[in-house]
């Protein structure tokens, strides 16, 4: 309110006043996930900085910096590079279909020099910029119609199929559920969502069949019953369950943790390493890094509201829905309460790209707060 | 219109914010079921998963205990274990394998076949489990492994026990041995599968296996999702095996042994009074430390083709005829039956006719006019041959049994033989034909149809010298059977004490007369004398052409056709102490070959006796001080 009060309604805030409104508690949130990510992965390793928690430092300071810099760049630069951002991540899928590396079961990555990249990561915010650009040219009246439709739909539909190939099935989830959530924002019928939950109810046994693999269907069967096959798919499921109960309230401590350490985990470092802060910090650790990831959605769900712009709000909690759906999809899933999909916990977890992508999608969130007054022209 | 628009705007951000607000609520909701979730697991069902946390982190070993020894009467080590050091590689601990075993063959040798296993094993199994290089490492070889191992890192050195029997194969058949645990002796005792574990496999290491096994110890280790070792959380010590003490001496065992050498031979030699064993030798005998690794294949198919088969414990699994020895057993039926008295005297003429058999003595002369203690100290058969027609078998078939024969003692080793004490209903039933004079006449010179093991005739012998007390062998002292001696001193003597002594004293006589057959085998002076009987059993039957042309030389005999050489003694004859049995089969006369022995033995243990009095008699004074 402070920054803003400074700037003319209506006017691009300057460059000085944008830095002095870069909202610092959502800037301190970020650097204590972070933080607890370093530790985290200090403790997966026996208490070493290598092999992953130097990197994620690392990682988080480059990714710290893209985080500024889109934050502070022009909101109408983003505006306009929409469209462009998301072909050329439509592109890069295309690309690792044919020229992609082959890493954990799937081909999901591209080389670039010393850089590997996992174009299906940034999909997650591409979507959401460009629908929130599409809505954002839209009235209401024409929000509402169906045919308003067909363009969405294409957006979504083509990334998704080329994730799915990968095969990804947690980054399509990821990328369906963010695009489906700006649609809603955006104003789409109430009764196009009903049909639609009518429709994945109709979909889910067809792509069961010729969609999923068959690593992809026993992770659905090993998450509907783990205690069929403990030494083989439902390994992970059991052992994650047993560390976190076992970590009780107060949890076995920093570097404590047996399951952890005695690697009856798989993946610590990776998907399952909120498994690690449950089991040694217990439920007390656990509801504190919750809390955490809550208070970040709360940030963005109020930087949402107070956006003058349609397209301000729709980025806003677009990218809270991203995050929300990373969080809760990580956290369930290791909990035993959602199939094993492969969707690391953004900041925590070890991995450059979800790093990135989370700081990014904090760099939109960031900039739609500076430029929360604004309003926009619909072209 | 730009209030319209405007308007428009309103309405945008209206539906914006409910619908914000209704995937704000989501949001909350999920989250909600997350915080649930977390709870259900860390508290309502935290104390099961902990239960499992522990499960997965704690994995329980069990240690092996030490087995118990086997001692003789005075505490010497029959079995005992030995501290086994080898040398071991954990392979993730080593650079190069390949490598370190050539450096490694500089300090200690490694042969090629051994050097191949190592690597394979390493290629196969998981790499912290460690591999062994060699075992059975002599001292030497080990200390300057020591010295090298500093220079050779993952390479470690190991100390583990093993049985060993330290005096070899001269106790093999009593002790039996040990070996690898087979799938049909595993019980519920947790020990067993353990690798390496050995259980006793013949002997008494078999029948009092679970007396000297011991208890497992039981270690708490934490390990890792891959079953290795991260550290010790508790421990329980292993319990060493009870020891168990035998009657045998192991100088007197030894002796007996290495005095039969290479002979084909069963030996016995008891306490007459208490029936104390006090050595029980089979020969030839296998080297049980053979056993306790696995015995070689061709180790193993040469004792299994040996013809002395030294596997066969003779001593109490071997059954041969008696031969006279057996004639003490005759010539107390008939004195009991009031047929005889010491005077009675009979005609040998070299030969006896029973209807239209002829039977003959074995000297060709005969020996002319014998009493009791002349026929028994020169062997005489036709004495025998008279009294044994007007006996009748079942007069000499109770006294046999009355003195040990045709009866298991129920020794805590594998095998024990019956022998066979025919009778005429035996006889029907066995082939089917009826029993005719002759039989008997054969009985009586301990041929026929007659069996008795080695053991059988030193409990015979015991019996006919200590009053006629109805002693049975014991090899066993600790831990003690239940008490049988009781019936033993409460009962009558087995037959009248007058009658015994006639017997002992003809059995001096062998030794001691001019004429006996074992006069030849008398003891020294200094350790007084000693009584016994010869025997001579024959093992093929000689026809009537051949006794014309004259019989064979056991010399010239392929050895399984020769006779069996056999004599029971004791000592000393004032007070008799010991009694021995031996048998040497195929060995030829008794006189020639199985008295020496018996006499050898028997001084051996007079002598081990005496030296024991003279320690004792030193020892006393300071002794009766100290107490």
């Amino acid at each position: 309110m402070k920054a803003s009060a400074m700037s003319l309604p209506g006017q691009p805030p300057a460059l000085l006043q944008r830095v002095l409104s870069l909202n610092p508690v959502v800037i301190l949130v970020v650097v204590l996930l972070a933080v607890i990510g370093t530790a985290s992965l200090y403790s997966v390793a026996d208490g070493s900085m290598r092999p992953w928690a130097f990197n994620h430092v690392l990682r988080f300071f480059v990714a710290f910096a893209l985080m500024i810099g889109i934050a502070l760049t022009p909101l109408k630069v983003w505006q306009l590079t929409a469209v462009p951002i998301y072909v050329a991540g439509l592109l890069l899928l295309l690309a690792v279909e044919f020229v992609g590396d082959v890493g954990g079961g799937g081909r999901r990555w591209i080389v670039l020099g010393p850089l590997r990249l996992q174009p299906s990561e940034f999909m997650k915010i591409g979507i959401v910029l460009v629908l929130a650009a599409y809505y954002h040219m839209l009235t209401i009246r024409q929000a509402r119609t169906m045919t308003s439709l067909v363009v969405p739909v294409m957006l979504i539909a083509l990334p998704c199929l080329l994730v799915v190939r990968q095969p990804d099935l947690g980054t399509t989830i990821l990328v369906a559920a963010s695009g489906v959530s700006v649609i809603l924002l955006g104003g789409a019928p109430k009764r196009l969502f009903l049909g639609g939950l009518a429709a994945i109810c109709a979909i889910v046994p067809l792509s069961w069949k010729y969609l999923l693999h068959d690593y992809q269907q026993a992770r659905v069967m090993t998450f509907l019953n783990p205690q069929s096959d403990p030494l083989g798919a439902g390994y992970h499921i059991i052992q994650s369950k047993i560390a976190i109960g076992s970590g009780g309230v107060n949890g076995k401590g920093f570097l404590q943790g047996t399951q952890s350490h005695l690697n009856f985990l798989p993946e610590m470092h990776t998907d399952f390493i909120f498994t690690t802060i449950a089991e040694e910090h217990g439920l007390i650790g656990s509801l504190i890094l919750l809390t955490l990831f809550l208070s970040y959605l709360a940030i963005g769900f109020v930087i949402a509201l107070r956006c003058r712009s349609q397209y301000c709000r729709l980025v806003a909690l677009g990218i809270t829905m991203t995050i929300f759906f990373y969080v809760f999809i990580n956290v369930g899933m290791v909990m035993g309460m959602l199939p094993v999909v492969g969707v690391p916990l953004p900041l925590i977890s070890y991995g450059g790209s979800a790093t990135l992508t989370l700081m990014a999608a904090t760099g939109f969130l960031l900039n739609c707060d500076i430029n929360r007054d604004l309003t926009l022209p619909k072209r | 219109m730009t209030r319209r628009l405007e308007e428009t705007e309103l309405d945008r951000t209206n539906l914006f914010r409910r619908r914000a607000f209704l995937l704000g609520g989501l949001q909350l909701a999920a989250f909600g079921a997350l915080g649930a979730r977390l709870y259900q697991l860390s508290i309502l069902e935290g104390e099961e998963y902990r239960l499992l946390a522990e499960d997965n982190r704690l994995s329980l070993r069990f240690l092996a205990p030490l087995r118990g020894r086997i001692l003789d009467f005075e505490g010497r080590e029959l079995a005992s274990n030995k501290r086994d050091f080898s040398i071991v590689v954990v392979p993730e601990q080593v650079d190069d394998l390949a490598q370190t075993l050539t450096e490694l063959s500089r300090v200690v040798p490694i042969s090629a076949s051994q050097r191949e296993l190592v690597l394979s094993r390493a290629r196969r199994q998981r790499s912290f489990l460690p591999i062994k290089i060699k075992d059975n490492l002599p001292w030497e070889e080990f200390a300057r492994f020591n010295a090298a191992a500093a220079y050779l890192p993952g390479v470690l050195p190991a100390a583990g026990t093993s049985r060993i029997y330290p005096h070899g194969s001269e106790a093999a058949h009593v002790l039996g041995y040990v070996g690898a645990v087979a799938q049909k002796d595993l019980t519920d005792d947790p020990v067993l599968s353990l690798p390496n574990f050995k259980i006793g496999k013949d002997g008494l290491e078999r029948s009092y296996d679970t007396h000297l096994r011991g208890q497992a110890g039981t270690q708490r280790v934490e390990v890792n999702a891959r079953g290795r070792m991260v550290r010790e959380v508790a421990r329980e010590e292993p319990a060493t095996g009870a020891e168990l003490r035998l009657t045998l001496d192991q100088r007197l065992q030894s002796y007996a042994a290495k005095r039969m050498g290479e002979e084909s031979a069963g030996i016995v030699v008891m306490d007459v009074d208490s029936g104390e064993v006090r050595a029980l030798v089979s020969t030839p005998a296998y080297d049980p430390n053979d056993f306790v690794d696995g015995i070689s294949y061709t180790n193993w198919s040469a004792l299994l083709a040996d013809p002395r088969k030294p596997l066969i414990n003779k001593a109490l699994s071997g059954q041969y005829p008696p031969g006279s020895t057996f004639k003490m057993i005759v010539a107390l039926a008939a004195l009991e039956a009031g047929q005889i008295t010491r005077e009675t005297t009979h005609y040998c003429g070299g030969r006896f006719r029973l209807g239209n058999q002829r039977f003959h003595c074995w000297k060709r002369g005969g020996h002319g006019k014998l009493d009791l203690a002349g026929a028994i100290a020169q062997s005489c058969d036709v004495y025998f041959y008279e009294i044994a027609k007007e006996l009748g078998q079942a007069r000499i078939a109770d006294m046999a049994r009355r003195f040990g024969f045709g009866q298991r003692f129920d020794l805590p080793i594998p095998g024990e033989k019956t022998g066979l004490v025919p009778t005429p209903e035996w006889k029907k039933r066995a082939r089917g034909v009826n029993w005719v004079g002759g039989d008997t006449i054969n009985i009586s010179i301990g041929q026929g149809a007659l069996l008795a093991t080695p053991l059988q005739l030193a409990t015979m012998t015991s019996r006919l010298v200590n009053g006629g007390k109805a002693v049975t062998p014991k090899l066993v002292l600790a831990p003690t059977p239940e008490v049988q001696t009781q019936n033993e001193e409460v009962s009558a003597p087995l037959a009248s004490p007058e009658h015994m002594e006639t017997i002992k004293q003809a059995m001096i006589a062998v030794v001691n007369s001019k004429r006996g057959t074992a006069r030849a085998s008398a003891l020294p002076k200094s350790l007084g004398q000693m009584g016994g009987k010869t025997g001579t059993a024959q093992v093929r039957r000689i026809s009537e052409e051949e006794r014309a042309s004259g019989v064979l030389d056991n010399d010239v005999l392929a050895w399984r056709e020769r006779d069996h050489a056999l004599f029971v003694g004791f000592a000393p004859a004032d007070t008799p102490r010991y009694a021995v049995a031996v048998l040497v089969q195929h060995g030829g006369g008794g006189s020639a070959v199985a008295a020496p022995v018996a006499s050898d033995i028997l001084r051996e243990a007079l002598s081990l006796d005496k030296a024991r009095l003279q320690q004792a008699g030193l020892e006393t004074p300071e002794s009766g001080q100290s107490r």
